[in-house]
């Protein structure tokens, strides 16, 4: 799922200066799962507000801010506000801004990653979307996304202990890990072949991507 | 040999492929528009070394680049080895940087990684890695021995023009101190079979651990398929040691030699004598092709290393 984080109190208030009355706009997707902005979220944000003092401030929580349908609800709320503070990822901010498109939008949170739920309040990045996944050669390990150089060919001189030097406190080396699960598969030969130089036009770096499904379009 | 057999035509292929055995040594490139600088540094390593790595950002810090001052040096007389790294260009920049080099007469290129951004003076830069080292040590070798680009095309000017390939002597790092130990000589493969025709290894303080590696290497027969230099890194205080030893990921140093450093009476001397013992210790291991003298901020001290070495009379 996306992971997201509040932004600082004081960078949320910074955009609200001058603004009289705001709707939080909670989302009910990956950041109500991640405990960054769904309707609990909007609540302790929407308290901090109403005691700085400096706006009226309401509240609501949609099922998702990635989809227009889900605005219908909220419209009319939208509507009294001279200013909306999304809650979502940055997809559900630009979505909001594009439904609401005479208002600011702002956005309250941080988007970081798509990653996994690791414990209690600890999250990390498994996939920066590349368009073309390599998981099977690699043990189900990306290295893309594990390795802090996306190297394809085996770990850099900075792997030590399992662990990657850019910090070696939280990063764990992810070809140590390729290596380690290829070894278990008893499929290390997989690493002895030339990994050619990667299609990035299938990334961002080929300008943003769209996908259009005619058999999904067609039904409609 | 003539020089059309040669893949480069470089001195230090040359002097590698007649069984020498071969010095190189590291310059730094400042970090200022300083070309006194760099012309002292070179003038201390004429006469003493076969051929001079010229760095690449080295540590991720903004310097002088690598084609420029190995031009410089290659005015002076020296043979220089440009350094490339992965991090600060993609593919495009590579090749262009590539056929500049080879124009102004460079011909050995050292394919790197590159140490990540956030280790110098730039963290929050964007790297590249566009291609990793073996990526790049295959393109280099298809723009020698294919003549093609890494889009396949022809390195010519236009459809009738000759094609006009630059030909380099391919290098490429390898550490054996770095981890997981028994992937670091399939590495070393994936990059002789990407094409590297000699490697200079990181600074080599753990001399039973390097054995174990070579060994391991010389059981695949690699050494016979790429010249093997072994680094070394002269040590210059006992905070320099301790340093090493303890914040640089992927350099093993023993206990043993921060104690020799601690106890020495001048420090600087006894730097240099263990360097010197690691190099005739290193003369002694099957395989290893030459050294590869990294002096960090201590040039001045390898025409000594050199010379302690008994290496003086074979430059």
């Amino acid at each position: 799922m996306i992971i997201a984080e509040r932004k600082p109190i004081t960078e949320i208030k910074g955009y609200l200066t001058g603004h009289r009355r705001v709707l939080v706009l909670g989302c009910g997707g990956c950041v109500t799962v991640c405990l960054a902005g769904g309707a609990r979220e909007v609540a302790v944000l929407a308290g901090l507000l109403r005691i700085a003092g400096e706006a009226t401030i309401s509240e609501a929580t949609i099922e998702r801010q990635c989809d227009a349908e889900f605005f219908e609800s909220v419209k009319k709320e939208a509507e009294a506000c001279d200013a909306i503070l999304s809650m979502a990822c940055g997809v559900g901010v630009q979505m909001a801004a594009q439904i609401f498109s005479s208002k600011p939008v702002y956005p309250a949170l941080n988007t970081k990653f798509m990653g996994t739920n690791d414990g209690p309040g600890q999250w990390s990045e498994n996939c920066l979307a590349c368009g073309d996944c390599k998981l099977g050669i690699f043990g189900g390990i990306c290295p893309v996304t594990r390795c802090s150089k996306s190297l394809l060919n085996g770990p850099c001189g900075g792997s030590s202990k399992g662990k990657c030097e850019v910090d070696p406190e939280h990063i764990e080396c992810g070809w140590q890990l390729i290596y380690d699960r290829l070894r278990t598969l008893g499929r290390l030969d997989v690493l002895e072949k030339i990994e050619p130089p990667r299609d990035w036009s299938k990334t961002h770096a080929g300008g943003p991507r769209r996908l259009l499904r005619t058999d999904v379009a067609n039904l409609i | 040999m003539t020089n059309a057999q040669y893949k480069s035509g470089s001195n230090l292929e040359k002097k590698l492929t007649a069984g020498h055995f071969v010095v190189t040594a590291e310059l730094g490139p400042p970090k200022s528009a300083d070309a006194d600088l760099i012309r002292k540094k070179a003038t201390l390593l004429a006469g003493n070394v076969d051929a001079v790595n010229i760095t690449d950002n080295q540590t991720a810090i903004v310097r002088v680049c690598s084609l420029g001052v190995a031009k410089l040096i290659l005015d002076l007389g020296l043979e220089p080895i440009m350094q490339m790294t992965c991090r600060d260009r993609n593919r495009l920049a590579m090749q262009a940087d590539i056929l500049g080099a080879y124009l102004l007469g460079i011909r050995n290129l050292v394919c790197l990684t590159g140490d990540h951004q956030s280790f110098g003076n730039h963290p929050t830069a964007r790297c590249v890695y566009d291609l990793d080292s073996v990526q790049l040590i295959r393109m280099v070798k298809d723009m020698r021995d294919r003549k093609v680009f890494a889009c396949g095309e022809d390195i010519r000017n236009s459809k009738k023009s000759e094609i006009k390939e630059p030909r380099m002597f391919i290098g490429a790092a390898e550490n054996p101190f770095a981890d997981p130990f028994e992937f670091r000589v399939m590495r070393l493969q994936k990059k002789i079979e990407a094409g590297v025709d000699f490697i200079q290894t990181q600074c080599i303080y753990d001399m039973q651990r390097f054995a174990r590696w070579m060994e391991l290497a010389r059981d695949r027969g690699l050494h016979e398929r790429c010249y093997i230099l072994a680094g070394v890194t002269p040590l210059k205080s006992v905070g320099m040691a301790r340093h090493m030893r303890d914040q640089v990921a992927g350099v093993i140093l023993p206990d043993s030699i921060v104690k020799r450093m601690e106890t020495a009476a001048d420090p600087k001397a006894e730097g240099v004598r263990i360097c010197v013992e690691q190099i005739h210790q290193l003369r002694e291991i099957k395989g290893i092709a030459g050294v590869h003298i990294m002096a960090v901020e201590w040039e001045e001290k390898v025409p000594e290393i050199v010379k302690e070495s008994g290496l003086r009379a074979e430059r």
